[in-house]
């Protein structure tokens, strides 16, 4: 039988606030256990929760980026469990009335082309503590840093088709929050982790198989090997005659699996209810528009300007506006140096090589946009030719030079590179490989016409040998042809 | 002086004729002899209470004196004190001590006030007879054989007994009002949103609210202006300006209309509650106010809906009382499981439990409609049967409590002691102010007349109680307890 996959994704990203949601507490990360959990993170008898107004403004920046409705009131609920971590005995969310309502994403797959994953809504919430398990003697310990974090869940419709497709919306998520600037996107750190709902149906069919949700997955591979387990799990269950049963599961990256957590039967009654706290929240249209007036170009716009304007394909569009440090770079470079094609083949051939090599990413290169952009110019006015740039792009990137913006001058002064465009020069250079090469001249004269194009290769070598590599090899192309047609 | 009111005392304290250290100090004398026989304080704090003296005298050596300064006052337990137990009447919180102030205890404290000790409350302000306390009952000054209601008994019992000129208190369903009427002193429940709650233990967020206890209307003017006001740290604190509540006190009440509501007169009203309270208006009918029935269709309603709504909020409030990070926590829980439910299950009195299981039902899924969303539909119509009434009148007048203070032990059925609160608790759901005032004698026991105004009418309500205070001398009545024993 066909099957097909159905998939939605919960992505709670945490927003980049230096407060917390309900508190004054810091929501830097790493800091020594509870030492960041003030009174009210703690949940101490008498404390109120007092709502952070840049949570709201993220929430909703994220919802204008996804082109979504901002309804004029959202309401805070209390989610009711026990858990150590959880220090009220609830947490407070948005279950009836979230910040964001339904949205779109577009994302971009490998063959370059494009789809829409709706989005159902967003809601704000608080993160929880964590419980520690190490070096305590068998004990439990709690630490509250992370309690009263703010969350912001994102809930897509069942619209993914494949483990391929929800990495891409995965990924298409993180580049609009990091593009917002309203989160690091640190998935090692937790900034972003997302719960994956994965059903299998007979291909054709109509109604959803029963699903499965893997919790707490936090990488993009890991999202698509979860899922591609999950799958390969259901189906092989339903062919040997099994039912697939509503309930929670476990990825372990190490094992490569999913495992079983807790059933439909176990699960938690929450007993959600408006937290009498917090009052509802109220947008005007003036807030939501002035912010809507400051958004950044988002990476679907920014993919479709870079394709349609810059001439650039659809791949290189995809991957220069996936993330906006990459964006960025790109442009400057482009800037510089005037030519979008040049940029992006320098920025995705000889930099994103040489950061990779490194495991670096492109906030951390040596080699500023500036200083790229200006060595590319370079290459474009004939200064030197693309053989001495990668030379010195290599330099560059060991910081010979220094870090000044013409620093590609400074190197091509310094080694020598500069191009020779003399046509005298270069003519002298090339008498000289002539009358040093009879057997070749010969060999030459004896062929056929159209044979000797090919031929003329070695020519060439010889004289971008004799140059250094500096000579302009169009001009030697050039020269080369008509002294060597003028011996015929 | 121990049988002063805070403005009398507050004149002596200004014309120097005898310190705060010596009001304070006589104050802890009587507490020391004479709670013993009332049990209203839980917490007494004598060494701070010196403290706090000394610095109130320091402050009038050196002319900074606000209206507040050096006056002795007592903390109902649901207050975070820093530094001090702040037990909620539980056993939960025996060994919590606070490690901030309150909103109110700190612009009580910044205005010079004393806090002399925390007073006994009904295990987290449930209850209506202070008989829910973990650490014991409260007896009625006026006959130690009768409750002084709840869940603020302590406090009305310690002003009505002359242990302390004043008492902070909270409200949620009645908790000021019916014990300042069975313990006859004067008790405000403001406007919901217009004292900060932050600091204050929460039983039901969106009923809560904290007032003045004291011996007349004037006194209570005094404090509210001290503890009114928005707070950045309480979402549902009002910002709107605190006005001066002593203005108002001598407005005359000539022209004033005064609703009676059919429904506060009707069965289960003891007959010589009701005569009080019919006297208590004529009085205003003489000084010139209006007087005519008015209808609060939906009365009827708010006990059930108030027994789903408080219940609801308090099973959320209280799931933090967990054994982890505060509070009481079994020996040798063998897992988590088994350190909440011992931990929970010791450190809880019944009626908690009670509440915490009903609220935890109505939340559930499949009841929430029927219950929670249900409840809060009834909120919304007896709030509008108020609003509708204050389009008629200007303030309605009514029993605090159905009867006067009943025996110790004398409810023991928990639905029997939830209809005592039958006057007071739509107030609670409407979010408008009350005030109960000493308006005569059921027998031994004092009969308090409930006035209301709509939100945010307190100054009214203290100038309408005061001009009262001013034609009657009800509030003036001590019992024999404090007299003998002075």
């Amino acid at each position: 039988m066909q099957w097909e996959t159905v998939i939605g994704l919960e992505v709670h990203v945490q927003l980049a606030t230096r407060s917390k949601i309900f508190s004054g507490a810091s929501t830097a990360f790493g800091a020594e256990p509870n030492s960041q959990a003030c009174a009210v993170d703690l949940g101490l008898p008498g404390v109120l929760p007092v709502l952070n107004e840049s949570a709201v403004a993220m929430a909703v920046q994220f919802g204008l980026g996804v082109n979504a409705e901002i309804p004029e009131v959202s309401v805070f609920d209390r989610k009711n469990y026990f858990y150590a971590d959880l220090p009220k005995g609830y947490q407070t969310s948005q279950m009836y009335q979230p910040i964001v309502e339904a949205g779109e994403v577009e994302i971009s797959l490998e063959d370059g082309s494009t789809r829409h994953i709706r989005v159902h809504h967003a809601h704000l919430e608080e993160d929880a503590g964590k419980s520690l398990h190490e070096d305590l003697h068998g004990m439990t310990g709690i630490d509250l840093n992370r309690a009263g974090t703010p969350l912001l869940e994102i809930v897509s419709e069942p619209d993914m088709r494949s483990a391929k497709e929800a990495a891409a919306y995965l990924k298409a998520i993180h580049s609009i929050v990091t593009y917002l600037g309203i989160s690091d996107g640190n998935m090692a750190e937790g900034s972003m982790r997302c719960d994956v709902n994965v059903s299998v149906r007979p291909r054709g069919q109509e109604a959803f198989g029963t699903r499965a949700e893997i919790k707490n997955v936090n990488s993009f591979r890991f999202v698509e090997r979860a899922i591609e387990f999950e799958v390969e799990r259901q189906i092989e269950l339903i062919e040997d005659g099994g039912e697939v049963v509503q309930e929670t599961r476990l990825y372990d990256p190490e094992a490569d699996e999913t495992r079983s957590m807790r059933t439909k039967e176990e699960a938690n009654d929450y007993r959600y209810f408006p937290c009498p706290d917090l009052l509802p929240v109220v947008l005007d249209q003036a807030y939501v528009d002035h912010l809507r007036a400051n958004l950044p170009e988002l990476p679907a716009d920014k993919r479709a300007r870079f394709q349609h304007e810059l001439g650039l394909s659809a791949y290189d569009a995809g991957v220069l506006s996936a993330s906006r440090a990459m964006a960025e770079y790109f442009e400057r470079v482009r800037n510089t140096c005037g030519d979008a094609k040049q940029a992006a083949n320098w920025v995705q051939g000889e930099l994103s090589g040489a950061l990779n090599r490194e495991g670096l990413t492109i906030d951390d290169s040596p080699v500023s946009a500036e200083q790229l952009g200006l060595l590319i110019t370079r290459v474009l006015d004939d200064t030197i030719n693309g053989k001495a740039a990668k030379d010195v792009f290599q330099a560059m990137w060991q910081g010979e030079g220094g870090n000044a913006d013409n620093s590609a001058d400074t190197l091509i002064e310094a080694k020598g590179l500069k191009q020779v465009t003399d046509s005298g020069a270069i003519e002298a250079m090339i008498d000289q490989v002539i009358a040093e090469s009879p057997a070749q001249v010969a060999q030459y004269r004896d062929a056929e016409p159209e044979k000797r194009g090919k031929m003329i290769g070695y020519f060439v070598g010889q004289v971008m040998k004799a140059s250094r590599g500096t000579a302009n090899p169009q001009q030697v192309n050039g020269l080369l042809k008509e002294k060597l047609d003028a011996l015929c | 002086m121990h049988d002063k009111t805070l403005t009398e005392l507050a004149t002596g304290l200004s014309a120097g004729e005898f310190s705060s250290r010596e009001l304070t100090q006589e104050l802890l004398g009587r507490i020391d002899r004479l709670d013993g026989r009332l049990n209203s304080f839980i917490s007494v704090t004598a060494k701070p209470a010196l403290s706090a003296a000394d610095r109130a005298d320091a402050t009038r050596a050196d002319g900074q004196a606000g209206p507040l300064n050096g006056l002795p006052l007592a903390l109902k337990d649901i207050f975070c004190t820093r530094g001090v137990r702040t037990s909620c009447g539980s056993r939960m919180l025996d060994n919590f001590v606070a490690p901030y102030d309150a909103t109110i205890v700190e612009k009580l404290s910044e205005a010079g006030t004393v806090s002399l000790g925390k007073t006994n409350m009904d295990e987290f302000a449930m209850g209506s007879s202070n008989e829910n306390s973990f650490y014991g009952p409260v007896k009625n000054p006026w006959d130690p054989s009768a409750v002084p209601g709840g869940s603020s008994g302590g406090s009305a019992a310690a002003v009505a007994a002359g242990l302390v000129p004043a008492a902070m208190g909270t409200d949620t369903g009645g908790s000021i009002r019916q014990p300042a009427a069975f313990c006859g002193i004067t008790g405000l429940k403001p406007t919901y949103g217009r004292v900060s709650r932050y600091g204050m233990i929460a039983y039901a967020s969106s009923l809560d609210q904290a007032g003045p206890m004291a011996r007349s209307a004037a006194d209570c003017a005094l404090l509210l202006g001290a503890m009114a006001g928005h707070d950045g740290r309480d979402s549902t604190s009002v910002a709107r300006g605190v006005p001066d509540y002593q203005s108002e006190l001598d407005a005359p009440l000539n022209g004033l209309k005064i609703g009676l509501p059919v429904e506060y007169f009707g069965d289960g009203l003891d007959p010589a509650v009701e005569a009080a309270v019919r006297e208590a208006v004529q009085v205003y009918e003489s000084l010139g106010a209006t007087v005519r029935e008015v209808s609060l269709p939906h009365t009827h309603y708010a006990i059930p809906a108030y027994y789903v709504i408080a219940p609801a909020e308090a099973s959320s409030n209280l799931s933090r009382f967990d054994g982890v990070r505060f509070g009481h926590r079994c020996e040798a829980p063998t897992d988590l499981i088994d350190l909440y439910k011992r931990s929970r299950a010791e450190g809880f009195g019944d009626e908690v439990k009670r509440r915490i299981l009903i609220g935890t039902h109505t939340l559930s899924e499949g009841f929430f409609d029927a219950y929670y969303k249900k409840a809060q539909q009834v909120r919304r119509l007896i709030r509008q049967d108020f609003l509708d009434a204050f389009e008629e009148v200007d303030v309605l007048m009514g029993p605090a409590s159905p009867t006067p203070a009943f025996d110790l032990g004398a409810n023991k059925d928990p639905v029997s002691m939830y209809l005592q609160d039958i006057y007071t608790i739509a107030v609670n759901l409407a979010g408008i102010p009350g005030i109960s005032v000493p308006a005569g004698f059921a027998g031994n026991r004092p009969v308090g007349l409930q006035i209301l105004g709509t939100h945010f009418a307190e100054a009214q309500l203290l100038g309408v109680a005061h001009q009262f205070q001013q034609n009657t001398d009800w509030h003036l009545r001590r019992p024999a307890f404090a007299e003998e024993s002075a």
